[in-house]
């Protein structure tokens, strides 16, 4: 009861008054690494600074000898949804897993208490076109549509090689199989979808240009698939591309190029470094694994150097984890690129914080500690690049979503009310074995 | 005389050449749920309506009385959501998609079937049987139309339940010589359940396609009526809109039942209604005790069948805190409903026996709903959220006689005397042997959610 009551002074004082984190080390990104404070105010940072000035009345939190950075943005997650695969056909563009959203996954709580504060919950890799993304805040307690991550631009998850061609190619007897069956197959459902969506977008023109004239016109049907890929070509939608070899990744791009559309993202992109120029020259980003790979033929020529050689060649790099797990500890992910390839401490934190943002096209609000920016911050009791460092407070808009001390001596009370529904099941349990069972069903779980 | 009575009806019912068209219960507790309870009065039923309710009503005379010193009336229950009556099998097609033939036709001879291609895409309609109504679908004759009865059930909302656009449902009366006069209304509505099939076997196979297919049948529908309505202004140099019965049938559908069990389901699920701006009405419940603020403009209906662990699970298995908390907490959710002004009604979901019904709606009463609040969830309140208030639902003047009558209190081991259903008296069999654990052999019951499984990648 005790504890109940102090929590929730501090959940509704964090929310409303000025909070000032002073004297950690803050790891801006963007703006240099420092001692200093950060003021947060209505879920912004307002001021960020060596020497800034403390508001009467502020709650202040002391960081000394901690560090703090900008909540990490994962930007391939498929957490905190009940389906993620529309495996049944090649181009799923009408699904999306923003409309199946689980807020009480506790994937979410455990991507908090890594640091994550914003996640890109793709569509699975099953098809060639998949379906639509949703960009998540960690937000956890929170309902669905308080999740989003207001405002930014949604996307839609692409793949090419191995899993949208697999289905082509059944293993079981009596398994029907999906087109396509290869990666030239894969190449032509893309460009067939996007040449049925150019026919869908001149036949909406068409009916507006129709009913301008003031002529009787039957309106097309409003196709959810077809208008997603309408929104690619438009630009409002971006591409997320699920590759591992060069020789798929420079077939996409010119695809991409004949059909008129871009690729924001090609995701793992294992063989990035071949062809890094390629992907630069596209303007797209990668996203990338730090040293994950061999787990099927196409992952093969994969190298740790990979993020580097790419970063060097100009292309917008990010590291994700594509795991639930993975996902507790980029921030160990983004120290590998120190090992390997040599990269600062400072682009190294890029790769999981200001440049997943860019690739999400959600920088003007997160990624950084910058005054104007959201108050997405996590603090680290050690550099948050050692294996050492371990996540102590997680911010969001302003607000603590995670707090290890809390969490640690709230363990002991959630395990008594747990032994006790365990025991008043059991009681319930006897009470009816008494008056004779009824069936029990399984639960809607 | 009420013994008499007795005999003459129940007993002999087959043999009477004409029913009484006059029946008057006196001096009888009534509880008219749309209004106070009467400590002593009379109910009297004539030709199948209630002709009068009160403290003091003339009896006719040539009425046949029954005395009512230590009985209780009620309105007839209503179980608002159940498949009472339909075969247990029907909707076969459905699962296979429209293509597949129509079950019941008996194959053409020398015609080899067809195989036909899964379903690829909303386009194909996947498991939609969504012009199927319940009324052309019940046999009078079922064995579980009597089983409701004796739970005190004299009308239900019967849904087809296979498939994701099942059909339609109607409000059927529980007990009839033919179909025909069981109907109390034909259409109350579509039933949609969030069914994928398999992983990679057909269209949809993951929730968030079942989804996007239920989003884009509305869209069709929108696009099918406008098509229709300028077709038949003026059809010259207009192509016709080919005909499509899956959006027929979700047309003339008056309102859309969406599963909802989890808080968060209960969420998504009345905001899905909301956006494609269909009357919803959600069904499952379990979690309502935490989901009242998002049902302010949603009704729900509510199932009794209260989530326990599964008898043949593992013992050993782990389960979650909020599995637990869910089975200790669903019984709580019609009394924060009520507190809530949320409207509701329950549905036996599978329960077909008065002993399991009573401790589950017990359960209820012991979190802390009412006895008052309990019965309006079980007559007026499904009447009202299916559009049938002005003919069922109370004892009203006017209204269809549809009553049930105990000895002692519905909700406290009071025995159902008769049960009246357009005022023809139905008197409870002795209960049934509980069958062997494993439940009825109805296979999926409506509210029940579908299993899925996912294949991450």
């Amino acid at each position: 009861m005790r504890i109940a009551i102090l929590l929730a002074g501090i959940a509704a004082g964090l929310a409303a008054q000025t909070v000032v984190l002073q004297n950690g080390t803050i790891m801006t990104v963007t703006k240099g690494t420092f001692k200093g404070a950060i003021v947060i105010k209505d879920g912004k940072i307002v001021e960020v600074g060596d020497k800034v000035l403390v508001p009467t009345g502020a709650q202040v939190i002391d960081a000394t000898g901690q560090y703090i950075i900008p909540g990490i943005i994962d930007c391939h997650s498929h957490i905190a949804v009940e389906s993620i695969n529309e495996g049944s056909v090649s181009v799923s563009a009408m699904v999306g897993v923003g409309d199946n959203i689980n807020p009480e996954e506790i994937e979410i709580y455990r991507a908090l208490a890594g640091g994550v504060t914003t996640a890109n919950v793709l569509h699975g890799s099953a098809n060639a076109i998949g379906g639509k993304n949703v960009v998540l805040k960690m937000r956890w307690g929170k309902d669905a549509e308080a999740l989003r991550f207001e405002g930014a631009k949604p996307g839609i998850k692409f793949a090419l090689g191995e899993n949208p061609k697999r289905q082509g190619n059944p293993t079981q007897p009596g398994q029907r199989a999906r087109y396509p069956a290869t990666r030239m197959g894969v190449e032509d459902v893309i460009r067939d979808a996007f040449t049925e969506a150019k026919s869908y977008q001149a036949s909406w023109k068409e009916y507006e240009e129709r009913s301008k004239r003031g002529e009787r016109a039957l309106p097309p049907r409003r196709d959810l698939k077809l208008e997603a890929l309408v929104e690619v070509l438009e630009g409002k939608r971006l591409v997320h591309a699920h590759c591992y070899r060069a020789d798929e990744i420079l077939m996409l791009i010119r695809t991409a190029d004949e059909m008129g559309f871009k690729i924001k993202t090609f995701q793992h992109v294992l063989e990035g470094y071949k062809v890094a120029k390629e992907i630069a020259a596209h303007g797209a980003g990668g996203s990338t694994f730090s040293d994950w790979w061999a787990y099927k033929a196409e992952a093969y020529d994969a190298i740790p150097y990979n993020a580097a050689i790419m970063h060097k060649k100009g292309v917008l790099v990010s590291l994700n984890s594509d795991s639930a797990e993975l996902m507790r500890r980029l921030n160990t992910e983004a120290g590998k690129v120190m090992k390997y390839g040599g990269l600062t401490e400072n682009e190294a934190l890029a790769m999981v914080t200001i440049n997943p943002a860019r690739q999400l096209e959600i920088d003007n609000r997160v990624g950084s500690i910058e005054a104007g920016k959201d108050a997405d911050l996590v603090v680290y009791d050690k550099n948050p690049l050692s294996v050492y460092a371990k996540v102590q407070k997680v911010f969001i808009d302003g607000t603590k979503y995670f707090d290890r001390d809390t969490d640690i001596s709230e363990r002991n009370r959630k395990a008594l009310e747990k032994k006790r529904l365990l025991d008043a099941e059991k009681a319930r349990q006897d009470e009816q074995k008494k008056q004779g069972m009824p069936p029990a069903r399984r639960t809607g779980e | 005389m009420r013994y008499l009575f007795a005999l003459l009806l129940s007993g002999a019912m087959g043999l009477l050449a004409e029913p009484p068209s006059t029946i008057a219960i006196r001096n009888a507790r009534i509880f008219p749920v749309s209004g106070p309870a009467i400590a002593k009065g009379t109910v009297l039923m004539r030709n199948g309506l209630i002709e009068a309710v009160g403290e003091s009503v003339q009896i006719p005379a040539g009425a046949w009385i029954i005395e009512g010193e230590s009985l209780t009336v009620y309105p007839g229950l209503i179980d608002a959501l159940g498949t009472w009556g339909l075969p247990q099998q029907q909707n076969q097609q459905g699962q296979q998609g429209q293509a597949a033939a129509p079950a019941g036709l008996p194959p053409i001879p020398g015609l080899a079937t067809p195989t036909v291609a899964p379903p690829s895409g909303p386009q194909d309609r996947p498991q939609t049987t969504s012009w199927q109504k319940a009324a052309d679908l019940v046999s009078p004759g079922d064995r579980r139309i009597a089983s409701a009865r004796n739970m005190g059930y004299s009308t239900a909302a019967v849904f087809p339940n296979r498939g994701i656009f099942a059909g339609q449902g109607s409000m059927m009366q529980m007990a009839g010589e033919k179909v025909d006069s069981m109907v109390v209304a034909p259409n109350i509505g579509q039933y949609v359940a969030m069914r994928p099939a398999g992983f990679g076997r057909s269209f949809p196979d993951s929730l968030m396609g079942v989804i996007a297919y239920v989003k884009q049948i509305y869209l069709d529908a929108g696009h099918y009526s406008l098509a229709k309505k300028m077709y038949a202004e003026n059809p010259r140099g207009m192509t016709r809109p080919a005909y499509d019965r899956a959006l027929e049938g979700v047309l003339e559908s008056p309102r859309l039942l969406l599963p909802a069990n989890r808080a968060f389901e209960i969420d998504r699920y009345a905001k899905l209604g909301r956006e494609l701006k269909q009357p919803t009405v959600l069904y499952g419940g379990v979690e309502a005790y935490k989901a009242a603020e998002m049902l302010k403009d949603t009704p729900i209906l509510i199932s009794i069948k209260w989530p326990e662990r599964a008898r043949d699970g593992d013992p050993e298995e782990e389960e979650d805190f909020r599995t637990l908390e869910r089975r200790e907490k669903a019984p709580s959710g019609p009394a924060a409903l009520a507190k809530a002004g949320v409207r509701f009604a329950f549905y036996a979901d599978g329960i077909e026996r008065r002993s399991d019904w009573l401790r589950a709606v017990k359960r209820a009463l012991e979190a802390g709903l009412t006895a008052e609040q309990a019965l309006r969830a079980l007559t007026l309140s499904p009447a009202e959220i299916f559009g049938v208030a002005d003919r069922v639902g109370s004892v009203e003047k006017g209204k269809i006689a549809n009553l049930v009558i105990t000895k002692g209190d519905l909700f406290q081991d009071g025995a159902i005397q008769h049960v009246f259903i357009d005022g023809m008296k139905y008197d409870p069999a002795p209960e049934p042997p509980q069958g062997p654990p494993g439940g009825s052999p109805g296979g999926r019951r409506p509210g029940e959610g579908a299993e899925i499984e996912e294949v991450r990648k």
